[in-house]
């Protein structure tokens, strides 16, 4: 019988490591799929070959599909997401110039002092007409989300105090390059990139502004077939069993050599290798340092989709003004998550499957067991940041309070 | 009705320009790519615009259509979802369009048409091109190769034609491939006896 054809989008990143991984080392096939891997370099482009159909799948900014399910910014589209790619994995890097400005030594500092010191700069930037610019790589991504809530958090309010401003991640060091930006929030390979290239500095990992932040996931197109059920959990088993390979330590050389090839990230296989093995080279020419889970792919069931994350970005999503606050956005956003097809698809494997769908995000200072059906589940420690916990039962309180809350 | 172009290839918008103007489709901004996308769209106000799919700058227009006031909102691709095939047909040709809300689909699906006819030409022109181009390289590879088993072997062109086709025949190769690596040892031994 021959292998059911796939097609999935994806982006040059290093988070796109399991659908090429699935693909090169067989896990796809041994599940009767010929996945094929469609490059673009624009989550526009992702979204569009998904949403008509030049793609089944895609690798995709966790908050992008949800507002293309919910029709945020054009015709709702029924999408699914089944299967979290990886958590985390993405780093905010400014100029040399206002790095400088900052004083940065060679280590990721604490998130608070370093923002006081980013306050004082922005200020004084606001006063001499020059607000500072910080690129995102598309509106609707945990990146932006991630940085306005580190922001908001220290007392810079986003698009008032700084802007922000829209880059994708392949142009991400030459818009730092030319100073169109002063910082930005990226994914790997494009902030060790920007600092091998000396037009960078790498400031702060998003995983020191919430230590388990949902990141890219698997978008499927919804047309409710059951032939596209069946082989969206065929894809979902071998993703899952490319991420077990995936950080197994004795793989990681072999897979940084696969990523690197110019049909997937094109880039150096050191700089990748350096993502993988959460070892940062915060600056041009100096030795990576080591920061533990800055990418996590696959321990704690990590790649499955919890409700509650998806209802976390909404609730960012709506705090910026980018999505309606209301009951009935968070129930929307929460569907959009689907940890039902991730239990059905790998039932009966060696998976941790959770008990709950949805839980209190960011509550864990230490880790802690949770309930599961499978497997025996621990979630590590989650915390944002400023210690302010998410829970899903009470997301318009949550929200309400954020956007009342006055600034610093 | 204004229409903005913006394409990462000046040939492609030129040929859809001149499309939409012999369809009496005159108001027409070629958008230059080099600087401030953003600041030039604002000051055209278009109400569609046409940008190849792949365009690199597409995340940060849909990001500016977004906040823009100045384009009174733009939606993504099409206006609504009941034209999907037309949308689809679009992205298949590589072509996306943002138009103003409320603009009559009727007004719209004319130049969307127009715009995929002129990519998928475009597209074959390309195609077209790539293939003489490899077309003049085979037989440029075809024509060492035989003057060098002419010398070599002390052959005449048919036979030394005949030598090549028959060893592509027996290898399963194209007469170019076997020619380039005849062509290739050449290279790297032609000095040796």
């Amino acid at each position: 019988m021959s292998n059911t054809l796939m097609r999935i989008g994806f982006l040059p990143l290093v988070d796109a490591a399991l659908p090429i991984l699935a693909r090169e080392l067989g896990f796809a096939e041994d599940e009767g799929l010929d996945l094929q891997l469609v490059r673009d370099i624009t989550w526009a482009a992702v979204r569009d070959r998904l949403m008509y159909g030049q793609t089944d799948a895609a690798h995709m900014v966790a908050p992008l599909a949800i507002a293309t399910a919910l029709g945020c910014d054009r015709p709702a589209m029924p999408l699914a997401v089944p299967f979290v790619l990886g958590l985390n994995g993405n780093a905010l890097t400014v100029s040399t110039a206002l790095a400088e400005a900052l004083m940065l030594d060679n280590t990721l500092g604490d998130p608070f002092e370093i923002g006081a010191r980013l306050k004082l700069e922005a200020e004084r930037r606001v006063a001499i007409g020059k607000p500072l610019r910080f690129g995102v790589v598309h509106r609707y991504s945990s990146h932006n989300y991630m940085l306005r809530y580190w922001l908001a958090g220290i007392g810079i309010q986003p698009d008032v105090d700084v802007e922000i401003t829209v880059t994708s991640p392949p142009f991400a060091a030459d818009a730092l390059a030319c100073g169109d930006v002063d910082g930005i929030c990226v994914g790997e390979p494009w902030n060790s990139i920007a600092v091998d290239r000396g037009v960078g500095r790498i400031m702060l990992a998003t995983a020191q502004i919430w230590r388990r932040g949902v990141e890219k996931v698997l978008a499927v197109r919804l047309d409710g077939r059951q032939a596209d059920t069946d082989a969206t959990e065929r894809l979902v088993r071998a993703l899952h069993r490319a991420a077990a390979h995936f950080v197994e330590p004795g793989n990681t050389e072999a897979n940084a050599a696969i990523l690197s090839r110019s049909e997937y990230l094109d880039a150096p296989r050191e700089t990748i290798l350096r993502a993988t093995t959460d070892r940062i080279r915060l600056t041009q020419g100096a030795d990576a340092i080591h920061y533990p889970d800055f990418m996590f792919q696959h321990r704690e069931a990590a790649n499955f989709p919890w409700r509650s994350q998806a209802m976390w970005l909404y609730s960012q999503m709506a705090r910026w003004g980018h999505a309606e606050a209301s009951e009935v956005g968070f129930a929307g956003a929460a569907q959009v998550f689907r940890p039902d097809i991730y239990r059905s698809a790998l039932a009966g494997t060696d998976a941790i499957l959770p008990g709950a769908s949805a839980k209190v995000e960011g509550a864990n200072s230490v880790p802690r067991g949770a309930s599961s059906q499978t497997g025996r589940l621990i979630l590590g420690e989650d915390q944002f940041f400023d210690r302010v916990q998410f829970d899903p039962d009470r997301a318009m309180d949550y929200l309400e309070h954020q956007r009342t809350k006055p600034m610093i | 009705m204004r229409i903005a172009i913006i394409d990462t290839s000046t040939t492609r918008a030129a040929i859809i320009s001149d499309g939409l103007r012999e369809a009496g489709l005159t108001d027409l901004v070629i958008i230059d790519h080099a600087a401030g996308l953003a600041a030039q769209i604002e000051r055209a106000a278009p109400e569609v615009v046409l940008i190849n799919l792949e365009n690199p700058s597409r995340d940060m227009l849909e990001d500016f259509f977004a906040m823009s006031r100045a384009l009174a909102r733009p939606i993504a691709m099409f206006v609504d979802q009941s034209d999907a095939e037309s949308t689809s047909a679009a992205v298949d040709a590589g072509v996306s369009a943002y138009v103003v809300d409320g603009l009559a689909k009727q007004r719209i699906k004319p130049v969307l048409d127009l715009a995929i006819r002129r990519f998928q030409a475009f597209s074959r022109l390309q195609a077209e091109l790539a293939e003489a181009r490899t077309a003049l390289a085979d037989r440029q590879a075809i024509d060492r190769a035989k003057a060098i088993l002419m010398k070599r072997k002390g052959l005449d062109e048919p036979a030394a034609y005949a030598l090549l086709r028959n060893h592509a025949m027996r290898s399963n190769r194209r007469i170019a491939e076997v020619a380039e690596a005849i062509v290739t040892s050449e290279a790297l031994m032609g000095d040796m006896p």
